[in-house]
Protein backbone atom coordinates (compact mmCIF):
# COMPACT_ATOMS: atom_id res chain seq x y z
CA UNK A 1 0.00 0.00 0.00
CA UNK A 2 3.21 1.94 0.50
CA UNK A 3 3.36 2.79 -2.63
CA UNK A 4 -0.23 4.61 -3.36
CA UNK A 5 1.35 6.83 -0.57
CA UNK A 6 4.55 7.23 -2.22
CA UNK A 7 3.51 8.10 -5.51
CA UNK A 8 0.72 10.35 -4.98
CA UNK A 9 2.05 13.13 -7.02
CA UNK A 10 2.28 10.56 -10.01
CA UNK A 11 -1.55 9.97 -9.00
CA UNK A 12 -2.35 13.12 -8.91
CA UNK A 13 -1.16 14.23 -12.06
CA UNK A 14 -2.52 11.19 -14.06
CA UNK A 15 -6.36 11.99 -12.51
CA UNK A 16 -5.83 15.66 -13.39
CA UNK A 17 -5.13 14.58 -16.67
CA UNK A 18 -7.83 11.96 -17.13
CA UNK A 19 -10.55 14.53 -15.26
CA UNK A 20 -9.03 17.00 -18.75
CA UNK A 21 -9.07 14.31 -21.23
CA UNK A 22 -12.55 13.38 -20.46
CA UNK A 23 -14.02 16.67 -19.67
CA UNK A 24 -12.96 18.45 -22.86
CA UNK A 25 -13.85 15.43 -24.70
CA UNK A 26 -17.30 15.12 -23.03
CA UNK A 27 -17.99 18.58 -24.05
CA UNK A 28 -16.86 18.37 -27.57
CA UNK A 29 -19.06 14.66 -27.91
CA UNK A 30 -22.28 16.74 -26.23
CA UNK A 31 -21.92 19.37 -28.96
CA UNK A 32 -21.18 17.10 -31.73
CA UNK A 33 -23.49 14.59 -30.86
CA UNK A 34 -26.55 16.64 -30.48
CA UNK A 35 -25.79 18.15 -33.85
CA UNK A 36 -25.65 15.09 -35.47
CA UNK A 37 -28.68 13.81 -33.86
CA UNK A 38 -30.30 17.04 -35.37
CA UNK A 39 -29.08 16.55 -38.61
CA UNK A 40 -30.61 12.97 -37.94
CA UNK A 41 -33.65 14.02 -37.79
CA UNK A 42 -33.90 16.84 -40.35
CA UNK A 43 -35.82 17.29 -43.44
CA UNK A 44 -32.83 17.42 -45.44
CA UNK A 45 -32.05 14.47 -46.84
CA UNK A 46 -27.79 14.86 -47.23
CA UNK A 47 -27.58 15.44 -43.38
CA UNK A 48 -29.66 12.52 -42.77
CA UNK A 49 -27.29 10.51 -44.58
CA UNK A 50 -24.23 11.97 -43.19
CA UNK A 51 -25.35 11.44 -39.60
CA UNK A 52 -26.21 7.62 -39.97
CA UNK A 53 -23.10 7.00 -41.95
CA UNK A 54 -21.14 8.21 -39.44
CA UNK A 55 -22.66 6.91 -36.37
CA UNK A 56 -22.84 3.18 -37.83
CA UNK A 57 -19.33 3.98 -38.90
CA UNK A 58 -18.13 4.90 -35.74
CA UNK A 59 -20.16 3.46 -33.19
CA UNK A 60 -19.16 -0.30 -34.43
CA UNK A 61 -15.41 0.11 -34.86
CA UNK A 62 -13.48 -0.01 -31.75
CA UNK A 63 -12.05 2.89 -30.11
CA UNK A 64 -8.51 2.08 -31.08
CA UNK A 65 -8.94 2.09 -34.39
CA UNK A 66 -9.87 5.50 -33.89
CA UNK A 67 -7.12 6.67 -32.15
CA UNK A 68 -4.30 4.89 -34.75
CA UNK A 69 -6.40 7.17 -37.31
CA UNK A 70 -6.14 10.45 -34.98
CA UNK A 71 -1.84 9.17 -33.86
CA UNK A 72 -1.06 8.07 -37.41
CA UNK A 73 -3.49 9.28 -40.33
CA UNK A 74 -4.42 12.44 -39.79
CA UNK A 75 -0.51 13.47 -39.65
CA UNK A 76 0.14 11.94 -43.00
CA UNK A 77 -2.41 14.20 -44.12
CA UNK A 78 -0.70 17.06 -42.84
CA UNK A 79 -2.50 17.82 -39.40
CA UNK A 80 0.35 17.48 -36.33
CA UNK A 81 -0.33 17.48 -32.76
CA UNK A 82 2.45 19.53 -30.79
CA UNK A 83 0.78 17.04 -27.85
CA UNK A 84 -0.23 13.75 -28.31
CA UNK A 85 -3.44 14.99 -26.33
CA UNK A 86 -4.80 16.68 -28.79
CA UNK A 87 -4.99 13.85 -31.13
CA UNK A 88 -6.80 12.11 -27.82
CA UNK A 89 -9.51 14.26 -27.34
CA UNK A 90 -10.27 14.29 -31.14
CA UNK A 91 -10.53 10.48 -31.59
CA UNK A 92 -12.20 10.02 -27.60
CA UNK A 93 -14.88 13.29 -28.82
CA UNK A 94 -15.51 11.93 -32.43
CA UNK A 95 -15.67 8.20 -30.82
CA UNK A 96 -18.02 9.10 -28.06
CA UNK A 97 -20.18 12.11 -30.21
CA UNK A 98 -22.20 8.42 -31.79
CA UNK A 99 -23.12 6.82 -28.59
CA UNK A 100 -24.29 10.72 -27.66
CA UNK A 101 -26.27 10.99 -30.81
CA UNK A 102 -27.81 7.88 -30.69
CA UNK A 103 -29.00 8.28 -27.02
CA UNK A 104 -30.18 12.17 -28.23
CA UNK A 105 -32.10 10.52 -30.94
CA UNK A 106 -33.79 7.89 -29.07
CA UNK A 107 -35.38 11.00 -26.56
CA UNK A 108 -36.36 13.05 -29.47
CA UNK A 109 -37.92 10.05 -30.47
CA UNK A 110 -39.60 9.95 -27.11
CA UNK A 111 -41.42 13.60 -27.63
CA UNK A 112 -44.86 13.11 -28.17
CA UNK A 113 -45.20 13.83 -32.23
CA UNK A 114 -48.03 16.66 -30.91
CA UNK A 115 -45.47 18.81 -30.01
CA UNK A 116 -43.86 19.36 -32.76
CA UNK A 117 -47.51 19.82 -34.38
CA UNK A 118 -48.06 22.21 -32.28
CA UNK A 119 -45.23 23.96 -32.57
CA UNK A 120 -45.31 23.95 -36.39
CA UNK A 121 -48.64 24.96 -35.91
CA UNK A 122 -48.03 28.52 -34.50
CA UNK A 123 -45.40 29.37 -37.63
CA UNK A 124 -42.48 27.84 -35.97
CA UNK A 125 -39.24 26.57 -38.27
CA UNK A 126 -37.58 23.54 -38.48
CA UNK A 127 -34.96 25.06 -36.76
CA UNK A 128 -36.74 26.51 -33.97
CA UNK A 129 -39.18 23.64 -33.08
CA UNK A 130 -35.97 21.32 -32.68
CA UNK A 131 -33.97 23.90 -30.51
CA UNK A 132 -37.34 25.63 -27.99
CA UNK A 133 -39.35 21.96 -28.06
CA UNK A 134 -37.87 19.29 -28.88
CA UNK A 135 -34.57 19.17 -27.43
CA UNK A 136 -34.93 20.86 -24.12
CA UNK A 137 -37.72 17.78 -23.55
CA UNK A 138 -35.60 15.30 -25.21
CA UNK A 139 -32.58 15.75 -23.27
CA UNK A 140 -33.73 15.83 -20.43
CA UNK A 141 -35.18 12.04 -20.49
CA UNK A 142 -31.74 11.33 -22.09
CA UNK A 143 -30.14 11.82 -18.91
CA UNK A 144 -29.45 8.91 -17.33
CA UNK A 145 -27.76 6.99 -20.67
CA UNK A 146 -26.01 9.71 -21.11
CA UNK A 147 -24.19 9.65 -18.23
CA UNK A 148 -23.53 5.92 -19.16
CA UNK A 149 -21.84 7.10 -21.89
CA UNK A 150 -19.79 9.59 -20.35
CA UNK A 151 -18.85 7.29 -17.41
CA UNK A 152 -17.44 5.13 -20.32
CA UNK A 153 -15.56 7.96 -21.73
CA UNK A 154 -13.86 8.61 -18.53
CA UNK A 155 -13.11 4.86 -18.66
CA UNK A 156 -12.37 4.96 -22.33
CA UNK A 157 -9.95 7.53 -21.84
CA UNK A 158 -7.58 5.42 -20.40
CA UNK A 159 -6.68 4.20 -23.98
CA UNK A 160 -4.71 7.45 -23.98
CA UNK A 161 -2.26 5.97 -21.98
CA UNK A 162 -1.24 3.20 -24.35
CA UNK A 163 -0.28 6.11 -26.70
CA UNK A 164 2.18 7.58 -24.44
CA UNK A 165 -0.55 10.14 -22.83
CA UNK A 166 0.55 10.42 -19.04
CA UNK A 167 -2.80 10.18 -18.06
CA UNK A 168 -3.89 8.12 -15.14
CA UNK A 169 -3.82 4.70 -16.96
CA UNK A 170 -0.66 5.99 -18.64
CA UNK A 171 1.10 6.71 -14.63
CA UNK A 172 -0.23 3.33 -13.83
CA UNK A 173 2.00 1.42 -16.68
CA UNK A 174 4.73 3.40 -15.10
CA UNK A 175 4.40 2.71 -11.85
CA UNK A 176 3.68 -1.06 -12.29
CA UNK A 177 7.47 -1.01 -14.20
CA UNK A 178 9.09 1.06 -11.14
CA UNK A 179 7.07 -1.36 -8.62
CA UNK A 180 7.39 -4.89 -9.99
CA UNK A 181 7.00 -6.37 -6.07
CA UNK A 182 3.53 -4.05 -5.70
CA UNK A 183 2.07 -4.31 -9.14
CA UNK A 184 -1.46 -5.04 -7.43
CA UNK A 185 -1.42 -2.05 -4.92
CA UNK A 186 -0.66 0.29 -8.22
CA UNK A 187 -3.50 -0.84 -9.71
CA UNK A 188 -5.68 -0.46 -6.72
CA UNK A 189 -4.54 3.02 -6.53
CA UNK A 190 -5.59 3.72 -10.45
CA UNK A 191 -8.81 2.00 -10.13
CA UNK A 192 -9.16 4.07 -7.06
CA UNK A 193 -8.70 7.20 -8.56
CA UNK A 194 -10.79 6.39 -11.51
CA UNK A 195 -13.72 5.37 -9.16
CA UNK A 196 -13.31 9.03 -7.60
CA UNK A 197 -14.41 10.88 -11.28
CA UNK A 198 -17.24 8.16 -12.39
CA UNK A 199 -18.97 7.28 -8.77
CA UNK A 200 -19.64 10.91 -8.56
CA UNK A 201 -20.75 11.51 -11.91
CA UNK A 202 -23.76 8.78 -11.21
CA UNK A 203 -24.76 10.60 -8.37
CA UNK A 204 -24.40 13.69 -10.40
CA UNK A 205 -26.80 12.06 -13.03
CA UNK A 206 -29.43 11.01 -10.13
CA UNK A 207 -29.56 14.55 -8.96
CA UNK A 208 -30.11 16.39 -12.14
CA UNK A 209 -32.79 13.60 -13.14
CA UNK A 210 -35.20 13.86 -10.10
CA UNK A 211 -34.45 17.81 -10.78
CA UNK A 212 -35.39 18.12 -14.97
CA UNK A 213 -37.63 15.33 -15.42
CA UNK A 214 -40.98 17.17 -16.48
CA UNK A 215 -44.63 15.49 -16.18
CA UNK A 216 -47.19 14.75 -18.62
CA UNK B 1 -67.76 24.36 -59.62
CA UNK B 2 -68.49 26.65 -56.64
CA UNK B 3 -70.62 29.67 -57.43
CA UNK B 4 -68.25 32.08 -55.14
CA UNK B 5 -65.66 34.08 -56.40
CA UNK B 6 -61.96 32.54 -55.43
CA UNK B 7 -61.28 35.19 -53.63
CA UNK B 8 -64.33 35.06 -51.49
CA UNK B 9 -63.14 32.30 -49.69
CA UNK B 10 -60.46 32.77 -46.34
CA UNK B 11 -59.96 28.73 -46.41
CA UNK B 12 -60.34 27.49 -50.25
CA UNK B 13 -59.99 23.42 -51.10
CA UNK B 14 -60.62 22.32 -54.47
CA UNK B 15 -60.50 18.89 -55.58
CA UNK B 16 -58.09 17.83 -52.64
CA UNK B 17 -57.41 14.16 -52.61
CA UNK B 18 -55.07 11.49 -50.29
CA UNK B 19 -54.75 8.56 -49.67
CA UNK B 20 -53.11 6.26 -47.03
CA UNK B 21 -51.47 3.29 -49.00
CA UNK B 22 -54.53 2.11 -50.33
CA UNK B 23 -57.29 3.78 -48.60
CA UNK B 24 -58.76 6.92 -49.98
CA UNK B 25 -58.95 9.12 -46.90
CA UNK B 26 -60.20 12.15 -48.99
CA UNK B 27 -61.99 11.85 -52.09
CA UNK B 28 -62.43 14.63 -54.19
CA UNK B 29 -63.00 17.35 -51.58
CA UNK B 30 -64.31 20.44 -52.36
CA UNK B 31 -64.84 23.62 -49.51
CA UNK B 32 -64.95 26.93 -48.95
CA UNK B 33 -65.16 29.28 -46.23
CA UNK B 34 -65.70 32.83 -45.94
CA UNK B 35 -64.24 35.29 -43.50
CA UNK B 36 -66.33 35.22 -40.24
CA UNK B 37 -68.26 31.78 -40.91
CA UNK B 38 -67.99 29.05 -38.27
CA UNK B 39 -68.29 25.41 -40.10
CA UNK B 40 -68.64 22.33 -38.24
CA UNK B 41 -67.32 19.12 -39.45
CA UNK B 42 -69.07 15.71 -38.44
CA UNK B 43 -69.09 12.35 -39.79
CA UNK B 44 -68.57 9.02 -37.77
CA UNK B 45 -65.22 8.48 -37.54
CA UNK B 46 -62.86 7.52 -40.00
CA UNK B 47 -64.69 9.51 -42.71
CA UNK B 48 -61.34 11.24 -42.84
CA UNK B 49 -62.92 14.86 -40.82
CA UNK B 50 -59.62 15.03 -38.91
CA UNK B 51 -57.55 14.44 -41.79
CA UNK B 52 -59.23 17.07 -43.89
CA UNK B 53 -58.94 19.78 -40.51
CA UNK B 54 -55.27 18.93 -40.45
CA UNK B 55 -54.61 19.21 -44.32
CA UNK B 56 -55.75 22.71 -43.89
CA UNK B 57 -52.36 23.83 -42.18
CA UNK B 58 -50.31 20.99 -43.99
CA UNK B 59 -49.79 18.75 -41.17
CA UNK B 60 -51.08 16.08 -43.57
CA UNK B 61 -49.98 16.88 -47.26
CA UNK B 62 -52.17 15.90 -50.36
CA UNK B 63 -51.65 14.13 -52.71
CA UNK B 64 -53.13 16.13 -55.72
CA UNK B 65 -55.69 19.33 -55.75
CA UNK B 66 -55.15 23.06 -53.79
CA UNK B 67 -55.90 24.51 -50.92
CA UNK B 68 -55.40 28.11 -50.21
CA UNK B 69 -55.87 30.55 -47.18
CA UNK B 70 -57.01 33.85 -47.74
CA UNK B 71 -55.99 33.52 -51.53
CA UNK B 72 -52.38 31.88 -51.00
CA UNK B 73 -51.73 28.16 -52.13
CA UNK B 74 -50.58 26.49 -49.37
CA UNK B 75 -46.87 26.49 -49.93
CA UNK B 76 -44.18 23.41 -49.94
CA UNK B 77 -42.74 22.67 -46.31
CA UNK B 78 -40.33 26.13 -45.29
CA UNK B 79 -40.27 29.66 -44.22
CA UNK B 80 -43.05 29.94 -46.44
CA UNK B 81 -45.60 27.40 -44.96
CA UNK B 82 -44.38 28.43 -41.57
CA UNK B 83 -45.37 32.19 -42.00
CA UNK B 84 -48.75 31.30 -43.10
CA UNK B 85 -49.26 28.72 -40.21
CA UNK B 86 -48.87 31.73 -38.21
CA UNK B 87 -51.70 32.98 -39.50
CA UNK B 88 -53.93 29.41 -39.30
CA UNK B 89 -54.54 28.59 -35.01
CA UNK B 90 -54.70 25.23 -34.14
CA UNK B 91 -56.16 23.59 -31.40
CA UNK B 92 -55.65 19.65 -31.04
CA UNK B 93 -57.81 17.02 -29.39
CA UNK B 94 -54.63 16.34 -27.28
CA UNK B 95 -54.05 19.95 -26.16
CA UNK B 96 -50.38 19.59 -27.01
CA UNK B 97 -49.05 22.02 -24.62
CA UNK B 98 -45.56 22.36 -24.47
CA UNK B 99 -44.64 20.23 -21.73
CA UNK B 100 -41.53 21.81 -20.31
CA UNK B 101 -43.09 25.42 -20.45
CA UNK B 102 -44.92 27.25 -17.81
CA UNK B 103 -49.06 28.50 -19.10
CA UNK B 104 -47.49 31.49 -19.34
CA UNK B 105 -44.51 30.63 -21.36
CA UNK B 106 -46.98 28.03 -23.33
CA UNK B 107 -48.36 31.60 -25.02
CA UNK B 108 -45.99 33.70 -25.11
CA UNK B 109 -43.47 31.71 -26.90
CA UNK B 110 -45.19 31.66 -30.35
CA UNK B 111 -45.68 35.89 -30.24
CA UNK B 112 -42.08 36.38 -29.17
CA UNK B 113 -40.32 33.90 -30.96
CA UNK B 114 -41.96 33.65 -34.48
CA UNK B 115 -43.52 37.31 -35.17
CA UNK B 116 -40.75 38.91 -32.75
CA UNK B 117 -43.08 40.68 -30.08
CA UNK B 118 -41.36 41.92 -27.34
CA UNK B 119 -41.90 39.86 -23.93
CA UNK B 120 -43.38 42.58 -21.82
CA UNK B 121 -46.03 42.58 -24.62
CA UNK B 122 -46.20 39.07 -24.92
CA UNK B 123 -46.70 38.81 -21.37
CA UNK B 124 -49.59 41.66 -21.40
CA UNK B 125 -51.23 39.89 -24.17
CA UNK B 126 -50.81 36.44 -22.65
CA UNK B 127 -52.45 37.11 -19.69
CA UNK B 128 -55.61 39.40 -21.16
CA UNK B 129 -56.11 35.85 -23.20
CA UNK B 130 -55.51 33.67 -20.17
CA UNK B 131 -57.87 35.67 -18.10
CA UNK B 132 -60.65 35.48 -21.24
CA UNK B 133 -60.57 31.76 -21.10
CA UNK B 134 -60.71 31.71 -17.45
CA UNK B 135 -57.21 30.42 -16.38
CA UNK B 136 -55.27 33.70 -15.49
CA UNK B 137 -54.52 32.51 -12.41
CA UNK B 138 -52.95 29.26 -13.66
CA UNK B 139 -50.15 30.83 -15.37
CA UNK B 140 -47.01 30.06 -13.87
CA UNK B 141 -48.03 26.21 -13.81
CA UNK B 142 -47.08 23.42 -15.64
CA UNK B 143 -49.07 21.94 -18.15
CA UNK B 144 -49.38 18.34 -16.05
CA UNK B 145 -50.67 20.35 -13.13
CA UNK B 146 -54.10 21.83 -14.39
CA UNK B 147 -57.21 19.94 -15.53
CA UNK B 148 -58.21 18.84 -19.01
CA UNK B 149 -60.43 21.25 -19.47
CA UNK B 150 -57.90 23.94 -18.53
CA UNK B 151 -55.13 22.67 -20.67
CA UNK B 152 -57.81 22.91 -23.96
CA UNK B 153 -58.42 26.60 -23.17
CA UNK B 154 -54.77 27.53 -22.63
CA UNK B 155 -54.66 25.71 -26.17
CA UNK B 156 -56.78 27.90 -27.31
CA UNK B 157 -55.01 30.89 -25.91
CA UNK B 158 -52.14 30.04 -27.61
CA UNK B 159 -53.11 30.14 -31.01
CA UNK B 160 -55.39 32.95 -30.32
CA UNK B 161 -51.90 34.74 -29.30
CA UNK B 162 -51.36 34.74 -32.96
CA UNK B 163 -53.81 36.57 -34.08
CA UNK B 164 -54.64 33.87 -36.41
CA UNK B 165 -56.98 34.40 -39.43
CA UNK B 166 -58.39 31.21 -39.22
CA UNK B 167 -58.66 28.67 -36.29
CA UNK B 168 -58.74 25.23 -36.80
CA UNK B 169 -60.28 22.57 -34.31
CA UNK B 170 -59.71 19.10 -34.29
CA UNK B 171 -61.85 17.32 -31.94
CA UNK B 172 -61.20 19.87 -28.99
CA UNK B 173 -63.34 18.15 -26.59
CA UNK B 174 -63.18 14.11 -27.31
CA UNK B 175 -60.56 13.66 -25.14
CA UNK B 176 -62.11 15.68 -22.16
CA UNK B 177 -64.42 14.46 -19.29
CA UNK B 178 -67.81 15.19 -19.57
CA UNK B 179 -67.95 18.18 -16.95
CA UNK B 180 -64.77 19.62 -18.83
CA UNK B 181 -66.75 19.64 -22.52
CA UNK B 182 -68.71 22.51 -21.54
CA UNK B 183 -66.27 25.07 -20.33
CA UNK B 184 -64.14 24.62 -23.55
CA UNK B 185 -67.45 24.61 -25.78
CA UNK B 186 -68.13 28.25 -23.77
CA UNK B 187 -64.81 29.26 -24.93
CA UNK B 188 -65.50 28.33 -28.66
CA UNK B 189 -68.98 29.67 -28.82
CA UNK B 190 -68.06 32.95 -27.62
CA UNK B 191 -65.26 33.10 -30.06
CA UNK B 192 -67.68 32.34 -32.78
CA UNK B 193 -69.53 34.79 -31.37
CA UNK B 194 -67.15 37.66 -31.91
CA UNK B 195 -66.90 36.78 -35.62
CA UNK B 196 -63.74 34.30 -35.52
CA UNK B 197 -63.83 32.17 -38.62
CA UNK B 198 -63.58 28.20 -37.72
CA UNK B 199 -63.74 25.16 -38.70
CA UNK B 200 -64.83 22.90 -35.74
CA UNK B 201 -64.00 19.08 -36.29
CA UNK B 202 -66.43 17.40 -33.49
CA UNK B 203 -69.03 15.16 -32.19
CA UNK B 204 -70.26 18.09 -29.93
CA UNK B 205 -73.71 18.30 -31.77
CA UNK B 206 -75.20 20.73 -29.16
CA UNK B 207 -72.15 23.22 -30.37
CA UNK B 208 -73.47 22.64 -33.81
CA UNK B 209 -77.06 23.39 -33.59
CA UNK B 210 -75.78 26.78 -31.25
CA UNK B 211 -72.78 27.99 -33.14
CA UNK B 212 -72.49 26.81 -36.45
CA UNK B 213 -73.13 28.47 -39.63
CA UNK B 214 -72.72 25.75 -41.40
CA UNK B 215 -72.37 21.77 -41.02
CA UNK B 216 -70.59 19.73 -43.35
CA UNK B 217 -71.48 15.71 -42.95
CA UNK B 218 -68.30 13.78 -43.95
CA UNK B 219 -68.87 9.98 -44.48
CA UNK B 220 -65.84 7.66 -46.19
CA UNK B 221 -63.84 10.22 -47.43
CA UNK B 222 -66.37 12.62 -49.08
CA UNK B 223 -68.43 15.46 -48.17
CA UNK B 224 -71.99 13.77 -47.88
CA UNK B 225 -73.88 17.45 -46.95
CA UNK B 226 -73.03 21.11 -46.87
CA UNK B 227 -76.27 22.56 -44.83
CA UNK B 228 -77.26 25.18 -42.49
CA UNK B 229 -77.31 23.39 -38.61
CA UNK B 230 -81.04 24.14 -38.70
CA UNK B 231 -81.20 22.19 -42.34
CA UNK B 232 -79.04 19.33 -41.79
CA UNK B 233 -80.45 17.96 -38.02
CA UNK B 234 -84.24 18.20 -38.91
CA UNK B 235 -83.91 17.59 -42.39
CA UNK B 236 -80.78 15.32 -43.85
CA UNK B 237 -80.80 14.43 -47.46
CA UNK B 238 -78.71 11.74 -47.64
CA UNK B 239 -79.19 7.98 -45.97
CA UNK B 240 -75.79 8.11 -44.42
CA UNK B 241 -76.73 11.56 -43.00
CA UNK B 242 -80.17 10.17 -41.64
CA UNK B 243 -78.45 7.03 -40.44
CA UNK B 244 -75.95 8.64 -38.50
CA UNK B 245 -78.14 11.12 -36.53
CA UNK B 246 -80.60 8.43 -35.99
CA UNK B 247 -77.70 6.43 -34.19
CA UNK B 248 -76.84 9.87 -32.49
CA UNK B 249 -80.22 10.88 -31.20
CA UNK B 250 -81.57 7.81 -29.95
CA UNK B 251 -78.96 7.59 -26.92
Amino acid sequence: MDVIIESLPQYWDGFLRTLFLAAVSGIIALVAGTLLAAARVSPVAALRGFSMAYVEVVRNTPLTIAFFFAAVVLPRLGVTFQQFEIAAIIALSAYTSAFIAEAVRSGVNSVPVGQAEAARSIGMKFGQVLSLIILPQALRTVIPPMINILIALVKNSSVAGAFYVLELFGYGKQLANDHGDAVMWVLVGVAFFYLLITVPLGYLAHQVERKVAIAR
Amino acid sequence: MTTQLPGDALVSLNAVNKHYGQLHVLKDINLQVRKGEVVVVIGPSGSGKSTLCRAINRLETIDDGDIAIDGKQLPEEGKELARLRADVGMVFQSFNLFAHKTILENVTLGPIKVKGVSKAEADKEAMALLERVGVGHQAPKLPAQLSGGQQQRVAIARALAMKPKVMLFDEPTSALDPEMINEVLDVMIQLAKEGMTMIVVTHEMGFARKAADRVVFMADGQIVEDATPEEFFTNPQSSRAKDFLSKLLTH
